[in-house]
């Protein structure tokens, strides 16, 4: 009898914070399965933001910074431009890349930084208690909008991979989820896809992952991964948004 | 024959892998770790085809699958 | 090898200093009356094979530092007034994370967009923190294009020394002003010796984590005890000033920058008036303050009189040193306002004659 699924090589051990059912844990261990798919590991440095993935460098076994709320896409820059060879990632939420991080994200993309930016997406603040993000549908209710999202007081979602898509130094977007195992597969081949163009040295690369919140969002997990296929999805449209090589 | 370990002292019993099994062979167990959740049993494991998507789904990277 | 000696500005000193210093990593965004910096490395950073990026604010700039610094280069940034106030939660964040790295603050008028004149009133910013927590900056204040070259190199040196983000504090004047400068040697940097905790290739070690948070109980405090002892080593071994006639003074001006220049005219003037005797103690690092010298001072009964282009400063860090062993009188100006060496004169003429400290600050809208 073999192993054929176990956890990859790039992750710690260390057992993770979230909670019941979160689609970090998910979207991490698709990082590392990319990771090592790729031969990445000695040369990767990680970025972790502020949010529920605050601790991310406790799940991955190779070099790990802490970034600033948002700062994540800068630091990269920081760190890759000072070590070209290596492979430089960040890890954030909705609220760290498009809320205080918006510029950030978009000026890292637009300057085609050779990074590559794992944006989960779950429509929610988790970290501080589940207020209105950047992402959250209108109608939706959190402790900021406890009525529902009212666009003409909050504006309505922001869509990431949409505002990017056009800028010239992006080589690389597409979003995914992971509330389904057909979901997931295509997640796994998109994080390999975009680590892939960072290492060829083609541009920015980000991989928005449709994520669940089931506490933030007041569901059972189970309800959770459904909730995504009726309400996200129709807002955020899984695919690639970008792509130099294709 | 195929199988799955589950590391149950890992589980917080979110059900994705019992929802997502394809022979629908998972179910909760009567027992519950020391977090005090629930953790996965298989029940029928004569029927395991190893398609790891019990695993694939596991935010804790808790099942591990052999074959 | 005869000296090479130019003749450059300030904000240009800057950066030739740092490239020779070994700064690997610029990142700035235009503010005056810095500009001539973040163009100088623009240009020559590449030319030597160094990162330069125009980043989309400061508050990205300290950030990009921040990465860089955290690969184990020497990394760098440069600003004034509203964009330092930008970069305090990630000077705060490199000093948690103990984190080398050098900026350049050249001061203009506040508070707000205030004006683009030469000031001093970032003092409490600089050497209070300006950023969150307990932590401190190594602040240096040249007075002169070859002080703006030189202190710039000790700051990348002393920053690596203790882990800890050092800055220059200048003014507008001293960026924007021409003068002689002889030049150093390019140094051969080496960072190994970061070796043990900078981020890079992992093979064959294990993970190296940089980050500044800290949850479980009692952990954070006691790092920030670390820190602490690591700022006291600091205070003990890193006061630097410069005396000029203080022994035989009947006032003592204690000033940085551009007010020590104008002061130590001042003292040439009433030397050569023969009514009055001033010294000069000309600080060159104002955090750490130099406390020591200045008590000595105090407590020899001299009169002192803080000129300064704040109101008031740097002149509580004297009070603080003193503490009330002997009147401390201020010259003020704000809002890019100079003094001049016959106001500073007539200070310390009052200041000389009077009972009790001398506060004079310049005329206010009624």
């Amino acid at each position: 009898m073999k192993k054929v699924f176990g956890r990859p090589e790039s992750m710690s051990d260390k057992a993770n914070m979230y909670c019941p059912g979160c689609g970090h844990g998910l979207a991490h261990r698709l990082t590392a399965e990319a990771i090592d798919a790729l031969g990445l590991k000695d040369r990767c440095m990680g970025v972790a933001s502020v949010g529920c993935s605050v601790f991310a460098d406790d799940y991955f076994d190779f070099d790990f910074i802490q970034a600033a709320h948002g700062r994540a896409p800068a630091v990269a820059t920081g760190m890759k431009r000072s070590k070209p060879g290596t492979i430089v990632f960040t890890h954030q939420g909705d609220g760290d890349l498009a809320s205080i991080g918006a510029a950030e994200m978009i000026h890292s993309a637009n300057r085609g930084e050779k990074i590559t930016v794992i944006f989960v997406n779950n429509a929610i603040y988790g970290m501080t208690g589940g207020q209105m993000a950047p992402t959250t549908l209108c109608g939706m209710r959190t402790s900021t909008c406890q009525l529902g999202r009212d666009p003409e007081v909050a504006g309505h979602p922001i869509r990431v991979c949409e505002l990017l898509k056009d800028l010239e130094g992006v080589a690389y977007l597409e979003r995914v989820a992971v509330n389904t195992p057909a979901h997931m597969n295509k997640a796994k081949k998109a994080l390999r896809k975009a680590f892939e163009v960072q290492d060829k040295g083609l541009g920015f690369s980000l991989v928005e992952i449709i994520s669940q919140c089931p506490t933030g969002w007041g569901q059972l997990p189970k309800d959770s991964v459904g909730w995504i296929e009726e309400n996200m999805i129709p807002y955020f449209p899984l695919g690639v948004y970008k792509d130099v090589t294709a | 024959m195929p199988e799955i370990k589950v590391d149950v002292e890992r589980c917080k019993g979110c059900e994705l892998c019992i929802i997502n099994c394809p022979k629908e062979i998972l179910r909760f167990s009567e027992e519950f770790n020391e977090k005090g959740y629930h953790y996965p049993e298989c029940f029928e494991p004569e029927s395991c085809t190893g398609c790891a998507i019990c695993a694939q789904m596991c935010p804790e990277v808790a099942i591990e699958v052999y074959k | 090898m005869p000296e090479e000696r130019v003749l450059m500005k300030g904000n240009e000193a800057i950066g030739e200093a740092a490239i020779r210093a070994g700064c690997c990593f610029y990142a700035g965004y235009p503010i005056t009356p810095q500009n001539e910096l973040t163009e100088y490395m623009s240009y020559h950073m590449p030319e030597a094979g160094r990162a330069f990026v125009q980043s989309e604010s400061e508050v990205a700039a300290i950030n990009m530092v921040y990465g860089a610094a955290a690969t184990g280069v020497r990394a760098m940034t440069s600003s004034s007034g509203p964009g330092i106030s930008l970069k305090q939660e990630g000077i705060s964040y490199m000093c948690g994370a103990e984190l080398p790295c050098f900026f350049a603050n050249i001061v203009r008028g506040g508070p707000g967009l205030g004006n683009i004149a030469p000031a001093q009133s970032d003092y409490f910013q600089a050497t209070r923190g300006g950023g969150h927590g307990d932590y401190r900056t190594i602040v240096l204040a040249p007075s002169t294009v070859q002080e703006l070259f030189d202190l710039t190199i000790l700051g990348f040196e002393l920053a690596d020394k203790y882990l800890n983000p050092a800055m220059i504090l200048g003014d507008g004047i001293l960026g924007q002003m021409r003068e002689p400068l002889v030049l150093r040697d390019p140094i051969d940097y080496d960072p190994s010796f970061k070796n043990d905790w900078a981020l890079g290739n992992s093979a064959g070690r294990s993970k190296h984590v940089i980050t500044s948070v800290r949850l479980a109980p009692g952990t954070l405090e006691k790092h920030n005890m670390k820190l602490f002892k690591k700022y006291k080593e600091i205070e003990e071994k890193e006061q630097r000033y410069e005396l000029t006639d203080v022994d035989d003074a009947d006032v003592v001006i204690i000033a940085y920058g551009t007010s020590a220049r104008v002061a130590k005219s001042a003292a040439a003037m009433a030397r050569e008036s023969g009514d009055i005797r001033l010294g000069v103690i000309r600080l060159i690092t104002l955090w750490p303050f130099p406390k020591d010298i200045v008590r000595e001072y105090a407590e020899k009964g001299k009169k002192l009189l803080v000129v300064e282009m704040s109101l008031g400063q740097m002149r509580e860090d004297v009070l603080l040193a003193t503490c009330g062993a002997t009147d401390v009188s201020l010259l003020a100006h704000t809002g890019g306002g100079l003094p001049t060496e016959e106001e500073v004169l007539d200070t310390a003429r009052k200041v000389m004659k009077s009972d009790g400290p001398v506060e004079v600050y310049p005329e206010g809208a009624e």
